[in-house]
């Protein structure tokens, strides 16, 4: 884990102390409410339906315990005793007070925490692999790159006022457990010749318009790493569109250009930006990158596993991934138990999470894009303990990557931009699909729910996604099928006429039907719809 | 408080003059650059520059902070003047991409531009001020 120094901590202390003021001034009337809005989101404040959001960034979705008991404690002396773990691997409170703001951020700097470009036109947290440092297949901890970004990112002068949001992720594996190509620009971490670079994909999103971001480069030498993204935010900057809200993602400006003069351009400002100095030298990724260094793993611990226990062995099967350490095992733990709010965990549960990773997972916890926690390094010896724990804080629900692992944003619950309701949705399906071995047998199916165009509940990359839209004054929820957010990227594709909110519950169980009626051997959802095409389940559907 | 100027040299008389109009006389030194004019049309002329104004007519659009970066980055020595809709808070980020004087549209309070320009002792990144980024004070 990255631990600050004082300089770091000075950073933050001193962003708690502007924003402090900042508060005051706007409470004082010195700023108007337009002026303090793009102060207030750089710092994850966003004026929602009922109450202010706070978005506390969790750089690369990696936290300890004491960082994660602060997490709720926040819940439960700022907010209702709950948190909120979001798709960019951060947590937002839905009900804080505008005057408690400085104080939360001051309670954060205190373990190395903030809020800081977690809204805002701006270069927002770095997202990574959630089983970075565990994973067998990764060629090198992505953290450090990620940290790196972090950095460079943080007030960057010339990139705090761009056309709109920028989204970054790292990855260092080729299966893409992040995403990565639907940001704004997603790097993958590749080694040619035995040197490590990265791969530049440059102009990825969701939102009304999702694209597949395009490869700019195949290769970056490690050391150009922060020049090149930088021309990167450059030409974005100085060219991409501010006449239209809605076409300002560089995404747009990639789409207009074309992937090619993108490159060209940015090619063309790395030449003059390389010449600036503005890459650390590899002593600084050496001293990052001794924080990231693997945990005094045990040598020559069992992989044995005591498999008795029937609904032990469920959980095992369905939530624990390998690990590269031989003895140890990745746990993802769910936020998604049946009729629960997908993402959600209160200070309780908060607080018994950090309690287990302090005592069984070296100190460390991550959060998913997919809104689950995971404990990236347990000892295979201890994870009868750990699921008992689990069990008892109602954390154990064995549906990792299953039909009821819904990915779904706050929808108009909260958000004061949705169109539609999202959280009663997921609660509807997972209730529809609660029978877990009827789950199992569908198989890995990830289901994807935002409450708007915006597409914070990634419905575009869903297996099956569902949108929510307003028609004439009445949710209408839109279905579409054979989306992913894995290394196989696609969008995807809306199915017909949409449904009302028990008519979509029912669209989806068709839908699931069709799969089991057409699936052959091993295949999993999204393979058979790959094989098929989209007109069986489109038949399903409407008939 | 009216025009922030951080410069020792006598601030310039002359009014600056549109891109194309700089760009079709030969003896006008002082510019202004909107928005969406290329900063880069100016490095040819930066000798005999000694006002360049960047317009900010939305404080949201940010592509004056590129212009004036990419002109301290081809050696410009001029005065680098930020005018319009210029607040308090972005003071800090323009002074790090090069303005040295800004002319904002509603003038700010004194005591609140001192406070935001000398709260942050450490950057994290190089950018066309002096401030040194904390990965070289790490490693010296």
């Amino acid at each position: 884990m990255y631990k600050y120094d004082t300089y770091d901590q000075a950073i933050v202390d001193a962003r708690v102390a502007e924003f402090a003021d900042q508060v005051r001034r706007r409470l004082a009337g010195e700023i108007t409410e337009d002026q303090f809005k793009p102060l207030r989101l750089m710092n994850g404040l966003y004026l929602q339906l009922h109450a202010y959001m706070l978005r506390v960034a969790i750089p690369y979705g990696t936290l300890d315990s004491r960082q994660m008991r602060m997490l709720a404690h926040i819940a439960r002396k700022y907010d209702r005793d709950y948190g909120h773990f979001t798709t960019r691997q951060n947590i937002q409170y839905n009900w804080i007070k505008l005057d408690d703001a400085p104080a939360i951020l001051a309670d954060l700097a205190t373990v190395e925490m903030h809020a800081i470009q977690t809204s805002g036109n701006c270069i927002r947290n770095i997202s990574s692999d959630q089983y970075a440092g565990a994973a067998a297949d990764e060629i090198a901890d992505p953290r450090p790159w990620a940290e790196l970004l972090r950095q460079w990112s943080t007030f960057h002068p010339e990139f705090s006022y761009l056309p709109r949001k920028f989204k970054i992720a790292v990855i260092a594996a080729d299966e893409d457990r992040a995403a990565m190509r639907l940001h704004d620009i997603g790097i993958q971490l590749v080694e040619r010749d035995g040197k490590l670079g990265a791969a530049f994909y440059v102009g990825g999103g969701m939102g009304r318009t999702p694209m597949v971001a395009p490869l700019i480069k195949d290769y970056v030498p490690i050391e150009d790493f922060l020049s090149y993204s930088e021309a990167c935010l450059r030409v974005y900057n100085r060219h991409g569109r501010r006449d239209n809200i809605y076409k300002a993602r560089i995404k747009i400006l990639i789409h207009e250009l074309g992937a090619q003069e993108y490159a060209r351009q940015v090619e063309e400002e790395f030449a003059h930006v390389k010449t600036l100095g503005i890459d650390p030298p590899a002593a600084e990724l050496e001293r990052i990158s001794a924080f990231f260094a693997p945990p005094a793993f045990e040598a020559g611990l069992s992989d044995e596993i005591d498999r008795t226990d029937p609904d032990f062995a469920v959980w095992l099967d369905q939530n624990v991934k390998a690990h590269k350490q031989p003895g140890y095992a990745i746990v993802n733990i769910s936020l998604k138990k049946t009729g629960e709010i997908p993402g959600d965990a209160s200070s309780a549960q908060i607080d018994v999470m950090a309690d287990i990773a302090e005592a069984y997972s070296f100190d460390e916890l991550r959060v998913t894009h997919a809104q689950n926690i995971v404990l990236p390094h347990v000892a295979k010896r201890d994870l009868y303990t750990v699921w008992q724990k689990l069990v008892d804080a109602d954390l154990a629900a064995p549906n990792l990557d299953l039909i009821s692992d819904i990915i779904a944003c706050p929808g108009l619950d909260y958000c004061s931009l949705a169109n539609a309701r999202s959280i009663p949705i997921a609660q509807k399906i997972a209730q529809r699909f609660a029978d877990l071995d009827r789950q199992r047998d569908l198989g890995e199916l990830k289901l994807k729910i935002s409450g708007c165009i915006n597409a914070c509940g990634h419905h575009h990359a869903g297996h099956i996604g569902i949108l929510g839209v307003d028609r004439k004054g009445t949710e209408n929820y839109q279905l579409s099928l054979g989306g992913s957010g894995a290394e196989d990227t696609s969008l995807g594709k809306i199915t017909g006429p949409g449904f009302d909110e028990d008519g979509v519950v029912d669209a989806v169980e068709r839908v699931t039907d069709k799969y089991l009626e057409l699936r052959e051997g091993g295949e999993r959802f999204l393979d058979t719809y790959r094989r098929v095409g989209f007109d069986p389940f489109k038949e399903a559907i409407y008939g | 408080m009216g025009e922030l100027r951080f410069r020792d040299d006598e601030a310039l008389e002359q009014p600056a003059v549109t891109l194309d109009a700089f760009l079709d006389q030969s003896n006008a030194t002082a510019v202004r650059l909107e928005p969406d004019e290329d900063a880069r049309l100016l490095i040819p002329h930066l000798e005999r520059l000694a006002l360049v104004e960047v317009a900010f007519p939305k404080f949201r659009d940010g592509r004056g902070y590129s212009s004036a970066r990419i002109l301290r980055e081809a050696g410009y020595k001029g005065e680098l003047r930020a005018q319009g809709d210029v607040l308090v808070d972005q003071l800090l980020y323009m002074r790090r991409c090069g303005f040295d004087s800004f002319a904002p549209e509603k003038p700010l309070d004194a005591a609140v531009v001192e406070s935001t320009l000398s709260r942050f002792d450490n950057v994290y990144q190089g950018a066309a001020d002096a401030a040194v980024p904390v990965w070289k004070l790490r490693h010296g």
